[in-house]
């Protein structure tokens, strides 16, 4: 028995079991602080949901060996592309939401394919070329920001030129998913479309992991050779996750739009990667290995650590900015132990 | 011959395509030639030793080091306590230098040791490390100085008593430091750096002359009359009227650039030279020669942060404003942008593509915003694209470099198979 919770422990790994407790910790602390806890546990479950699919969009790549995506920036262009269009055509409501999602998937198709093509090329450094492809792309889509022809006063500037940095979503579909069939219990106020959103996504993928196209992923992943000797087309799967994925970074970033109620342009996508790597990686996935159920608890305690970290650190030491610190510390700390964990060896 | 010329051609199209682009550039920032070299001259002496902190963990087969902002940090971390216990001039200056090589080479060797734990993946991990490290800098400046640890003046706190300032101002305490110790007008130095370089070239010329064959003579000719071009052309500069005549080149700024571009090839004369090399070609085979490989790894990136905290001590001094938060971030970007731009790889970089690479990666950045000004009517369209050719080119670089390993493990499967 004692050998088993040892061993229980081992998997899940210090950092991730630090960082637990630490949640706890704030939870128990924000308790005795007399600040709002049910107010703080509402908002965690809408950060769940808002960040949840860009998590989900990391279990392709990490299944299919192409590791962790950090060319994610990609997807989450071609989903503001797409909900740039749905504002542009003065659309509203759920129905220009899915509008959006629908105008961005052929582009992050398009996009995903070339991209995978790319990663196919490159093996074994996927990481830091995908890392570096995303951050080229987003700063050479900082030019076109400027120079896109979209008309909607919505989206450029009253004055001068180029599109705005932030794009307000209010009279269009902000918070679409989140007020859909709202309720509160127990002072929790329950974003239930949002969080229906985010599970129907996962069972998507979920389904798509069972299928025969996912298998032959999976497998693909876990051992190339096996895979090429079992008549897979290893390429084809790698592709078809990356392709997958650039479609959830896609339908990701409009989800969070949504729920934050704008789009923010130019370099805001460059690290958006980084922080839903983080997240399934505290959710207990490695750079080999990831579960549905990893996304779901990685987005929650992720998330959950940076919404209550701010109000309780702002308590108890009202100076300096510890929340963000701890955000940062935490992000590239469980990233960095991935990769040590995975690291080649000699 | 033909095969020759595009051989050439296809090894450097990097450089031969940032030529033109900054011949381009020049052109339709439509600024005066001057300016654009006297800009360049300040930024080819405040960027250069940076690039130069990068090449030995290159050769040593651990890529490129992006770990060089954590260098970075380790010196603005001395300075910064430095100038609030009053350091000024040249003294201050080489205390900084002092300082902070113990603490960088600490850093180093952290790094050194958590990139043996992650072999083939090493970038990815130094540039993870790197935003790891700055959020630990953030702690130790926003959080412990004040609280926890003393500062030398209470002015570089922020109000309230916790945490440093945004930016600190080096005018009056270290700014130019080192320029102004000792500078030469241009033509003065093209005249000295034109007469040593050739007689330097002629004495070889003479030691050489009965071992060479008729290429190599060729070649040695054609360095003299590059020598004696850069002689001539310091002296028309000087009997002539023109601008270049009053600009400063900081001597002893220089001096250090040429130091430590010595050192990055003498090192490699060594014996310690040869093991990074051999480090770097194949592990197992120097395993086997008796290397340790995991020492000669640490060692690399040990030098690399050491230089790398020295270099921005030189960067700051000429910049003349510390970004508390800031001035480290982007280091590591721009001077692995600015070496592969010079023509080196990931396993490839020598010490003339480090200031090649400068030349030209700055040459770009200072005319992109006219030029796009120009060009687009909007100078933020020549902002956002020195951004991107920054990353664009790393990412086409290491694309390229994965690419070439891949395909020739690829081959290297098939002979095993057959």
């Amino acid at each position: 028995m004692k050998d088993k919770i040892m061993h229980g422990l081992k998997s899940i790994g210090i950092p991730r079991l630090t960082i637990i407790t630490l949640l706890i910790v704030i939870y128990i602390a924000a308790y005795v602080l007399k600040l709002d806890v049910a107010q703080l546990f509402s908002d965690n479950l809408v950060r769940m949901g808002m960040n949840g699919v860009l998590v989900l969009a990391m279990v392709p790549g990490i299944l299919a060996g192409t590791g962790l995506n950090f060319g994610l920036p990609l997807g989450v262009i071609c989903g503001i592309i797409g909900g740039l269009i749905s504002i542009e055509l003065n659309l509203t409501g759920l129905f220009g939401f899915v509008v959006a999602i629908v105008a961005s998937i052929p582009l992050s198709v398009i996009t995903g394919y070339y991209y995978g093509k790319l990663l196919n090329r490159v093996k074994g450094s996927e990481m830091m070329v995908g890392t570096y492809v995303g951050f080229s792309v987003v700063s050479l889509m900082c030019i076109a920001w400027l120079v896109l022809p979209f008309k909607s006063d919505a989206i450029r500037w009253p004055i001068g030129e180029g599109l705005r940095t932030t794009i307000a979503l209010t009279d269009y579909y902000d918070k679409v998913l989140n007020d859909f069939m709202k309720f509160r219990v127990a002072g929790i106020d329950v974003p239930t479309g949002l969080l229906l959103f985010f599970f129907f996504m996962c069972f998507i993928v979920f389904l798509f992991l069972k299928s025969k196209t996912g298998l032959a992923m999976i497998a693909t992943g876990s051992n190339n050779k096996f895979a090429k000797a079992s008549g897979i087309n290893v390429d084809k799967s790698r592709m078809i996750a990356t392709v997958i994925s650039t479609i959830l970074g896609a339908i990701g970033i409009l989800v969070y739009a949504q729920s934050y109620g704008f789009f923010q342009l130019y370099t805001a996508p460059l690290m958006m990667g980084f922080a839903a790597v983080a997240a399934i990686l505290l959710g207990g996935a490695s750079a080999h290995n990831a579960k549905i159920f990893h996304v779901i608890f990685g987005v929650f305690i992720f998330q959950g650590l940076l919404l209550a970290a701010l109000p309780v650190a702002n308590v108890i030491f009202p100076q300096g900015n510890l929340s963000e610190i701890m955000r940062v510390v935490v992000q590239y700390g469980i990233i960095l132990y991935a990769l040590t964990k995975a690291g080649g060896g000699q | 011959m033909k095969t020759k010329t595009r051989d050439l051609l296809t090894k450097n199209i990097v450089t031969i395509v940032f030529v033109i682009l900054c011949i381009l550039g020049i052109i339709a920032s439509q600024q005066p030639l001057p300016f654009i070299f006297k800009e360049l001259l300040t930024r080819v002496g405040r960027n250069t030793f940076l690039v130069l902190a990068l090449i030995i963990p290159v050769i040593a087969g651990m890529g490129l080091n992006f770990g060089i902002t954590i260098g970075a940090m380790a010196a603005q971390i001395v300075m910064i306590f430095a100038i609030s216990y009053g350091a000024t001039g040249f003294g201050g200056f080489m205390l900084c230098m002092v300082l902070s090589t113990p603490i960088a080479a600490l850093f180093g060797y952290l790094t050194g040791v958590v990139l043996n734990k992650t072999i083939g993946q090493e970038m990815i991990t130094s540039m993870i490390l790197g935003f790891f490290a700055n959020g630990l800098y953030q702690l130790l400046f926003l959080f412990l100085v004040g609280t926890v640890l003393p500062i030398g003046n209470e002015m570089y706190l922020i109000p309230g008593g916790v945490g440093v300032v945004n930016t600190i101002d080096l005018k009056g305490n270290l700014m130019y430091a080192l320029d102004d110790l000792w500078s030469l007008k241009v033509p003065t130095v093209l005249i000295i750096a034109g007469a040593i370089c050739t007689a330097l070239l002629v004495w070889m010329q003479m030691k050489n002359k009965a071992t060479q064959t008729k290429d190599q003579k060729k070649a040695s000719y054609a360095r003299i009359g590059m020598g004696l071009s850069l002689l001539v052309v310091g002296l028309v500069l000087n009997f002539t009227t023109n601008m270049y005549r009053f600009f400063d080149v900081p001597m002893i700024t220089a001096l250090f650039i040429i130091l430590i571009a010595v050192f990055n090839i003498a090192i490699f004369k060594t014996k310690m030279g040869h093991d990074f090399r051999t480090v770097g070609q194949d592990k197992h085979i120097a395993h086997v020669s008796g290397v340790n490989v995991e020492k000669r790894r640490v060692l690399s990136i040990v030098i690399s942060t050491v230089l790398a905290a020295w270099g921005q001590i030189i960067f700051l001094q000429n910049l003349g404003t510390l970004n508390t938060y800031g001035s480290h971030v982007q280091i590591s970007t721009f001077a692995i942008a600015a070496l592969l731009i010079g023509g080196a790889s990931v396993t490839k970089a020598t010490v003339g593509q480090a200031v090649l690479g400068v030349i030209l990666f700055h040459t770009l950045f200072i005319v992109s915003p006219m030029a796009g000004k120009n060009l687009f009517g909007n100078a933020q369209v020549g902002e956002y694209f020195r951004t991107f050719i920054a990353y664009g080119v790393i990412g086409l670089s290491l694309g390229l470099h994965a690419w070439k390993t891949f395909a020739a493990q690829q081959r290297k499967d098939k002979i095993d198979l057959e």
